[in-house]
């Protein structure tokens, strides 16, 4: 083997005008907390790359339809139509109560499932970008988040439409929603980079995360109500629904969809939402600080 | 020259990269230890590791200007990934200093249902460059390509060689500080390759460092001084690019005055 010998030739020559003031950064490499935080915050400074590609994801699903994005508002138009009529009946509750509370519900349980669905393949269906580009792991993340938050902000505009038709008694205090919304979104990142990391190395999980999320609707109060099923003058249904406080997809919901609908907030949901965002992060960064870097390699 | 500039380098001192395979679980591939092509397949663990690079000591600065020699699966390509920072070292250590542009598949990062000056953001995107930066460039690009009013066409309209077209345009416009090129500049006409040719030659010698592994001796000479000569994963050589060149090629070796008369003829 030679010796490595590496003349720099030319160091004298004329640098590009672009690329003067450019800022050299050093990559932080390893398995250290400062890495795994400099990869979320140079992927944060990369909002116009990740902006962009979130809404391209959107106007990609509905190009060349004639109504584009505004589809994803109609389906959830008339899925919240058609379940509120349907449930309203089963249930025998008021179309005006039925109707906004699965829609909210629809609209939140959107953006959790979505987090949660196409988190567990946040890596694996971006080998391309991966392993072709040096880019920090956080940019397909943010790129998921800001997707569904997109949805979320178009299925609002059903919303809107519906305090029209059903108005609802709203409160200052149901600015709320715009922390809880931030609350929900914070727990979606960790939930879409646990277990696209996790992913990643073991295929099965995108299939387990699907089968639980669908689950987790029939167990998560969406299209049944829980205030109402908890008083039942039934005690076997009473009991039943209250196992819904150990379901933490609840917590989420309600802090919400209460604010959404102008009903009394609870704190305890906030309480249970705020220690698992604590949790949740705190997991998460220990997962992403040992294997942040095999990621590449894995996909 | 500004002080960032001077920074740029990489050094990486007995990196290794090694690949678990989870899914190869054949016991005949685990007794394969070495052969003429490809990294070293560890035997020893319950997963079979691809031993791709092995004890990689490179210690680049601003100015550089090397070419990646070698077989097929000799480790080019990861090596070009390792000192992107794509793939960080699983033993040893790379720290790299600078603004990277990667260019190893001139596709990715490209959608086809978006038009062609779309493309040239995202593309541009991708590469580290602004919004504005790409803004300022797309007249230039959209010029360079040839490619007219298909620009506002969707990408997946376009044939090959208008895609090579597109993609080498975004990428000859960036400033990068380190630019790694991976071989891949495929199907384009020879008036086209000129051109490109010459807006290749230009970003080499706007950017601050360069990698380039190639199997064309002539184009490592248009691009580089120096050599790297990569074999099962590990450095054989390093020095100038002629000595390397020799090394590697042995009798196939042939001067740079003939290979690059032969290139004359060629063209005419």
């Amino acid at each position: 083997m030679t010796a490595p010998a590496v003349v720099p030739v030319g160091a004298e020559q004329q640098v590009g005008p672009g690329s003067v003031g450019c800022v050299a950064t050093a990559q932080l490499a390893g398995s250290t907390f400062s890495a795994a935080v400099s990869d979320l915050r140079r992927g944060w400074e990369q909002r116009s790359l990740w902006g962009h590609l979130g809404w391209q994801d959107i106007r990609q699903r509905y190009r060349r339809s004639f109504l584009g994005p505004i589809w994803i508002s109609i389906t959830m138009a008339v899925t919240a139509i058609a379940l509120g009529t349907l449930y309203a009946g089963l249930f025998d509750n008021d179309l005006a109560v039925q109707m906004p509370h699965i829609l909210v519900g629809f609209i939140v349980w959107g953006f959790i499932s979505g987090c949660i669905n196409e988190g567990a393949e946040v890596f694996t269906s971006n080998v391309g970008l991966i392993t072709h580009l040096p880019a920090p792991l956080s940019v397909h993340l943010y790129r998921l988040i800001w997707r569904q938050t997109l949805f979320f902000l178009h299925n609002l505009v059903v919303y809107v439409v519906m305090l029209f038709v059903f108005p609802q008694d709203l409160h200052w205090t149901g600015l709320a929603v715009i922390p809880a919304f931030g609350l929900l979104a914070l727990n979606g990142a960790w939930a879409a980079l646990l277990l696209g990391i996790v992913a990643t190395r073991f295929r099965d999980l995108v299939p387990i995360a699907q089968s639980v999320v669908q689950l987790a609707f029939f167990l998560t109060p969406i299209v049944w109500i829980y205030d109402e099923l908890a008083n039942s003058p039934n005690p076997a249904i009473a009991e039943r629904a209250k196992l819904a406080e150990f379901n933490p997809f609840l917590h989420f919901l309600e802090i919400v969809r209460a604010p959404m609908l102008g009903q009394n907030q609870q704190l305890h949901h906030w309480i249970v939402v705020l220690a698992i965002t604590v949790v949740g992060w705190a997991l998460t960064m220990v997962v992403l600080r040992r294997y942040r870097a095999r990621v590449s390699y894995w996909v | 020259m500004s002080q960032a500039m001077q920074q740029v380098s990489i050094d990486t001192t007995g990196a290794c990269v090694d690949f678990p395979i989870f899914d190869a679980r054949s016991r005949s591939l685990k007794k394969t230890v070495m052969g003429l092509v490809g990294g070293n397949i560890a035997s020893n663990s319950k997963v079979p590791i691809i031993e791709a690079l092995r004890d990689i000591d490179v210690h680049l600065e601003h100015g550089a200007r090397v070419g990646l020699v070698g077989h097929n699966g000799a480790g080019k390509s990861t090596l070009l990934r390792l000192l992107s920072g794509i793939y960080e070292p699983t033993r040893g250590r790379a720290v790299i200093n600078g603004r990277v542009a990667p260019v190893f598949d001139l596709g990715v990062g490209m959608d086809p249902e978006v038009s062609g000056l779309e493309n040239i953001i995202v593309r541009g995107l991708f590469l580290g460059m602004t919004r504005k930066e790409m803004e300022a460039r797309v007249d230039d690009i959209a010029d360079f390509t040839e490619l007219g009013d298909f620009l506002r066409m969707p990408l997946r309209t376009y044939s090959t060689g208008m895609r090579v077209r597109l993609a080498l345009g975004v990428v000859t416009s960036i400033d990068p500080e380190i630019l790694l090129l991976d071989e891949g500049i495929g199907a384009v006409d020879s008036a086209f390759l000129d051109k490109s040719k010459k807006r290749l030659k230009e970003l080499v010698e706007r950017s601050g460092l360069l990698v380039f592994a190639s199997h064309s001796d002539a184009f490592l000479r248009d691009l580089c001084d120096t050599a790297i000569w990569m074999e099962h994963g590990q450095i054989k050589a390093h020095g100038d690019l002629e000595d390397v060149l020799k090394a590697y090629k042995g009798d196939d070796y042939r001067t740079p005055e003939k290979t690059s008369r032969e290139r004359g003829s060629a063209e005419a």
